[in-house]
C-alpha cells in the first residue's frame, strides 16, 4: 500500500492521461493525504495540464514543413545517388 | 509473374510525391527540423539502395514509410543509448534509505501567483515552448507524442520499441522537469 514520492508522483503524472488505473489511484490518494509535497506535485500538475491543453494548437507550429529550397536540395542530392 | 506487379517506383519523383508526407510523418514524432529532414533525406537514399527488394505489393509511398519507421526507431534507440549529458537533473533520491522521496531542494513550491499566470496568453505560450524545448531530446519526443499529438500509449511503445513502464517513467522525468522549469521560469517571476 505504502509507495514512495517518486511513485507516487508518477501515477499523478499517469493519471494526467486517465490512463492510471483504479488500484494506482488508490494508492496515490493514501500518499497525498499524508504528503504535502506530493499533494502541491499533484495540484500543479494539473495545473500544467491546464495550461498546455489551452496552448496545444500554438505550441510548436511554427511551420512544420519544407520549404522549397530544400526540397531542391533534396531532389540533388539523390539525383546524384541515381 | 512480372504482370502482376501493380506498383512501381519511380524515384526521379520521390521528393515531389512524398517528402512532404514523410516530412510530416517524421515531425510528428522527431521534433527537430533539420533532424527530421535527414531523416527523410537518408529514407530516400536507403529506399533507392533496396529498390530491388521492392516487390510492387504495397504502394510506393507504403514501402517507403516502412523504411521511414525503422530509421526512426534506430534513431530513438541512438540517443537513448547515448548516456545523456543534458539529463534531466533528478527529482528523487535513487538509493539509499530515503530512495523514492524529494531531493529537499526540488520539492515543489507554492505558487502564489497562480490564478492569474495560468490564464495570460502569448507570454505563457512562450515559457511553455521554451520549458519544453530545453526537454532532452530522449524525453522529448514521448512526452510530445504523448501530450500534444494524443498517440495512444501502445502505438507510441510500438513505433519507438519501449514498453509502457518505460514510457511513464520517461514521462514522469519529463513532467517533473516541465513543473520546475514553469516555476522558475513562470510562475515564481
Amino acid at each position: 500500500m505504502k509507495i514512495t514520492c517518486d511513485e507516487a508522483t508518477k501515477i499523478c503524472d499517469k493519471s494526467q492521461y486517465g490512463e492510471a488505473s483504479l488500484w494506482e489511484k488508490i494508492k496515490l490518494n493514501i500518499h497525498l493525504f499524508m504528503c504535502k509535497n506530493c499533494r502541491l506535485y499533484s495540484k500543479q500538475n494539473k495545473i500544467i495540464t491546464k495550461c498546455i491543453h489551452s496552448h496545444e494548437h500554438n505550441i510548436n507550429e511554427t511551420c512544420n514543413c519544407l520549404n522549397e529550397d530544400e526540397k531542391n536540395v533534396m531532389e540533388k542530392e539523390l539525383e546524384t545517388h541515381l | 509473374m512480372e504482370s502482376t506487379k501493380k506498383n512501381i517506383l519511380n524515384p526521379n519523383k520521390w521528393v515531389q510525391l512524398h517528402a512532404d508526407y514523410l516530412f510530416n510523418y517524421t515531425i510528428s514524432r522527431i521534433s527537430n527540423h533539420d533532424l527530421a529532414k535527414d531523416l527523410v533525406q537518408e529514407t530516400f537514399f536507403a529506399g533507392l539502395k533496396a529498390k530491388d527488394n521492392f516487390k510492387g505489393l504495397a504502394s510506393e509511398r507504403t514501402w517507403l514509410i516502412s523504411i521511414l519507421k525503422r530509421k526512426i526507431i534506430d534513431y530513438y534507440r541512438k540517443i537513448n543509448s547515448t548516456k545523456g549529458k543534458a539529463e534531466v537533473k533528478m527529482n528523487f533520491y535513487t538509493d539509499g534509505e530515503r530512495e523514492g522521496e524529494w531531493i529537499e531542494e526540488r520539492v515543489p513550491t507554492n505558487w502564489d501567483n497562480e490564478a492569474e499566470k495560468s490564464i495570460e496568453n502569448e507570454e505563457l505560450n512562450d515559457a511553455l515552448n521554451r520549458c519544453i524545448d530545453n526537454l532532452p531530446e530522449k524525453y522529448a519526443s514521448v512526452f510530445k507524442m504523448k501530450t500534444l499529438q494524443h498517440f495512444e500509449t501502445e502505438e507510441i511503445c510500438k513505433e519507438l520499441d519501449i514498453t509502457a513502464s518505460n514510457l511513464w517513467v520517461i514521462i514522469h522525468r519529463a513532467r517533473t522537469q516541465l513543473r520546475r522549469c514553469m516555476e522558475d521560469n513562470w510562475f515564481k517571476i
